[in-house]
């Protein structure tokens, strides 16, 4: 049996063509891409892709669009297989493994409240589920999205975030570390814009995504403020490698984060986060 | 002996400064002679904060674990220094990593015997917490200083 | 790959030739026949001709990092316990390429071609019942899910066993405290036992599979008497009985986890050299790279596999820096790994008893010996006392 029958699903990269590229922030690119043969299985908000640049390496990306709208991935370029990424232009082929990993739960979270908490770039694996919840508004109670950035610039999908504030039925704060001049708005941790946020802790659903010394201190507040381990959902990152659980990287106490993640219930990942260097 | 000499090194420390005789003697009660050696954590986020610690001598961090630059140090505390005030503030719960980074010796004082003492004594209470409120005020002040920073770009501030 | 439970009323005996005859059938039947050789003072796996490639009257001596071969006072050819080589780098060879791409025109952009099977069947003689647990283990971990892993599927599939029960355990070994060993109980097509009293030398095979059945019809046998079969099992009991190391498995997962602080990490890590000898060694061991390489134009990539091992500081690289950066979260990662999360992961513990983790440790680290240590002062934390002291 040749290999490459076996092999063709998750381990060989299917070839996709970027037709447009937006530059989001200084070091943050979205590519928009089409697949040039076969598309890939239809995904869920959070899960990912192995983006492949050829010839530089492959890396594990959030997948920043809605199901069912042209596929986007929001890079930051930090290495330089994501540099070469954010390089890319319109017309380059670039190779994408996937969809892997788990997607957040937004059925558990039907009619109650929902609290989105992103910091930098964790608002791009966030925004297909932002997406989502609005496509379906009427399931969910309140909505709250808390989002922080190091400054103005760097705000990620800063036009959408006015768009989404705009609404009449969704309520957005945004906060930075630092302020330029012109800021008129909340200067601070984004953890800071929790314990004030419009939302039953006692009914809702919280999903955190950003650093994961921010994650830490935004699940402490929600649980302070009353919300269960079990309604927050996180999206955690390790050494990703196969996607498919057989290359042992990505793993975090019994779990492999490619399969088993990244989206984690908070109560699960909890006991491993206060094991240091687990 | 030890309770005398616990006494004795509160009713010296400047923060203890102008606290009557009955509370030093009371504060000590709820006091112990520990050290630490170089390296070793003192608390960790997260735990409950039940104490807090004179620093006698030596030099402590307190820190932040990030899962790959390991423990960020965000300031340094030493001889003379009191160590934690989140045993005043409900949750009670440590908010950053504190560690010892040399040989350091502290007096530790019962924070949970504390609290309920001045549950009992809010004359006490209120002396405590006006100290500690200081602490924390001249530390946010250094921290909002630092985001400046001056040694940088300055954020314009420079 | 189903396989029939062995058929215990099947035994046959053969003579020490049968050996050859057995060799050259699955040589006929296409098969690529690898089996234990002596070569550079250990047993190692690897492609053998006829029953003189084997490790003839050798036996071998093991401990915390020792090995030796000793001369046994007989003519046995499995008279010794496992090697340094498992049949892992068979079945999840150290280095495998999975595709090679070259760049194509700006419409095309490039073109991915899997990398073909080479369609080598193996035939494995002289497996021992920890290795075919190991086996059976690997098969969970690269079929058992979503994404059976292509180059592993295609060795086994095809792969035909000859185990041989033990007789001559190691001080390494403790398949009875894993319960997988010393006697063979399922996954072979035959199974050998080997009699060696004086100058008689025969073997008692047991049929597991019908192929099994068909490979011993090329042989010549007789039928095992009620004798043979008496002497065969007092082989393994009597092996079971000289079990060079123990450990307890009683709730072992739980223990584990609460024990993730113990002062006893900090003193495995300032003996461990994080070598990875372990890891290359162990049977189960299943971590690997996913690799990228180009040549110099920067037309041509391919995508290789490559064992790797979490003892290596990169192994949990995320970007700028390590999660585990210290010898002593390597270690635990991989020991609590191995005996703790793995059958959270597997459904079985990820140690089978062999003993190769203790023997190929250069400083000797014993991992029976560390949980046997942990489990006298369970729940003991890292936690210094403070210490009252006259100011």
């Amino acid at each position: 049996m040749p290999v490459g029958a076996g092999i063709a699903e998750p381990m060989l990269p299917s070839r996709y063509r970027v037709t447009d590229r937006k530059q989001e922030t200084a070091d943050s690119v979205t590519l928009e891409l089409e697949p040039v043969d076969t598309a890939l299985a239809a995904f869920r908000p959070g899960q990912f892709n192995m983006v492949w640049a050829f010839g530089v390496g492959e890396v594990p990306i959030s997948i920043s669009s809605a199901p069912g709208t042209p596929l986007h991935h929001t890079i930051r370029s930090v290495g330089s297989v994501t540099r070469a990424l954010c390089d890319a232009g319109r017309g380059d082929v670039v190779g994408l493994r996937g969809p892997f990993g788990t997607h957040w739960d937004l059925e558990k979270a039907a009619a109650k409240d929902i609290v989105i908490v992103a910091g930098g770039i964790g608002l791009a694996p966030l925004r297909p589920a932002i997406t989502s919840i609005l496509e379906t508004r009427e399931r969910f109670g309140h909505v709250v999205i808390l989002t922080g950035a190091r400054s103005p610039d760097e705000i990620l999908f800063a036009p959408e975030l006015e768009r989404w504030r705009g609404r009449f039925d969704i309520d957005v704060d945004v906060t930075v570390d630092y302020a330029s001049p012109s800021w008129r708005s909340h200067v601070g941790v984004v953890t800071k814009l929790i314990p004030r946020a419009p939302f039953d802790p006692k009914n809702s659903a919280a999903l955190v995504c950003g650093p994961e010394v921010m994650m830490r201190f935004a699940a402490t507040a929600l649980v302070d403020r009353g919300v269960a381990f079990s309604a927050i959902q996180v999206s955690m990152e390790r050494n990703m490698q196969c996607a498919i659980g057989h290359c042992g990287h990505c793993q975090l106490a019994g779990s492999f984060v490619c399969r088993d993640g990244p989206v984690f219930s908070y109560e699960r990942v909890a006991p491993w986060l206060r094991v240091w260097e687990r | 002996m030890t309770t005398r000499s616990i006494g004795e090194l509160l009713a010296t420390h400047p923060f203890f400064a102008g606290l009557g005789a009955d509370d030093v003697a009371l504060l000590a009660g709820c006091g112990r002679n520990v050290q630490f050696d170089a390296g070793e954590k003192i608390f960790r986020e997260g735990e409950p904060a039940d104490q807090f610690y004179v620093i006698r001598h030596g030099l402590v961090a307190i820190e932040i674990m990030s899962p790959t630059a390991g423990a960020v140090v965000l300031e340094t505390l030493r001889d003379g220094d009191v160590l934690g005030w989140s045993w005043l503030f409900p949750p009670y719960r440590w908010t950053f990593d504190a560690r010892a980074l040399e040989a350091t010796r502290a007096t530790e004082l019962d924070g949970a015997c504390l609290r309920g003492k001045c549950e009992h004594d809010p004359r006490l209470g209120y002396d405590l917490m006006r100290r500690f409120a200081g602490i924390v005020l001249d530390r946010l002040q250094a921290a909002r200083v630092r985001l400046l920073d001056l040694y940088g770009d300055g954020r314009g501030a420079g | 790959m189903a396989v029939e439970p062995p058929d215990v009323d099947t035994r046959w005996v053969a003579g020490r030739e049968a050996l050859d005859a057995l060799f050259a059938a699955l040589r006929s039947r296409g098969y690529r026949v690898i089996g234990p050789t002596v070569r550079d003072g250990a047993v190692v796996y690897d492609d053998i001709d006829s029953l003189h490639d084997l490790p003839e009257g050798w036996g071998d001596e093991q401990d915390g990092g020792h090995y030796r071969l000793r001369r046994r006072d007989d003519s046995a050819l499995f008279g010794y316990a496992v090697g340094p080589t498992s049949w892992k780098r068979f079945l999840f060879p150290p280095r495998s390429r999975l595709w090679t791409a070259t760049r194509a025109d700006r419409e095309e952009g490039f073109v991915v071609t899997p990398e073909p099977d080479d369609g080598t069947r193996f035939a494995f003689v002289g497996v021992r019942s920890c290795e075919l647990h190991a086996i059976a283990i690997q098969d969970r971990v690269f079929l058992g899910d979503a994404h059976p892993d292509a180059i592993y599927a295609a060795r086994r599939a095809d792969a035909f066993f000859v185990a041989v029960h033990c007789d001559s355990p190691s001080g390494t070994c403790f398949c009875v405290s894993m319960d997988t060993g010393p006697r063979a109980t399922a996954g072979f097509d035959l199974a050998l036992t080997e009699l060696v009293d004086g100058g008689h030398h025969r073997f008692v095979i047991e049929v597991g599979t019908e192929r099994g059945g068909e490979l011993v019809a090329a042989m010549s046998t007789v039928e095992a008497t009620a004798g043979d079969v008496a002497d065969a099992l007092a082989v393994t009991d009597h092996a079971a009985a000289h079990m060079g190391r123990s450990m307890e498995t009683e709730g072992i997962e739980s223990f584990i986890d609460r024990n993730l602080e113990h002062p006893r990490w900090d003193d495995v890590a300032s003996r461990c050299l994080s070598c990875a000898n372990c890891t290359l060694a162990c049977p189960t061991c299943f971590c690997h790279d996913v690799e990228d390489v180009t040549d110099v134009t920067g037309d041509h990539a391919e995508r290789w596999r490559r064992w790797d091992s979490c003892f290596t500081v990169d192994f949990s690289y995320l970007h700028g820096g390590s999660v585990r950066p210290s010898v002593r979260s390597r270690y635990r990662q991989w020991l609590t790994h191995k005996l703790g999360t793995w059958p959270e992961q597997f459904g079985t513990s990820g140690c089978v008893g062999c003993g190769r983790c203790i023997t190929w440790c250069p400083v000797g680290i014993d991992l029976t010996e560390e949980l046997r240590v942990q489990r006298a002062t369970d729940g003991a934390s890292t936690r210094s006392q403070r210490t009252e002291q006259p100011a």
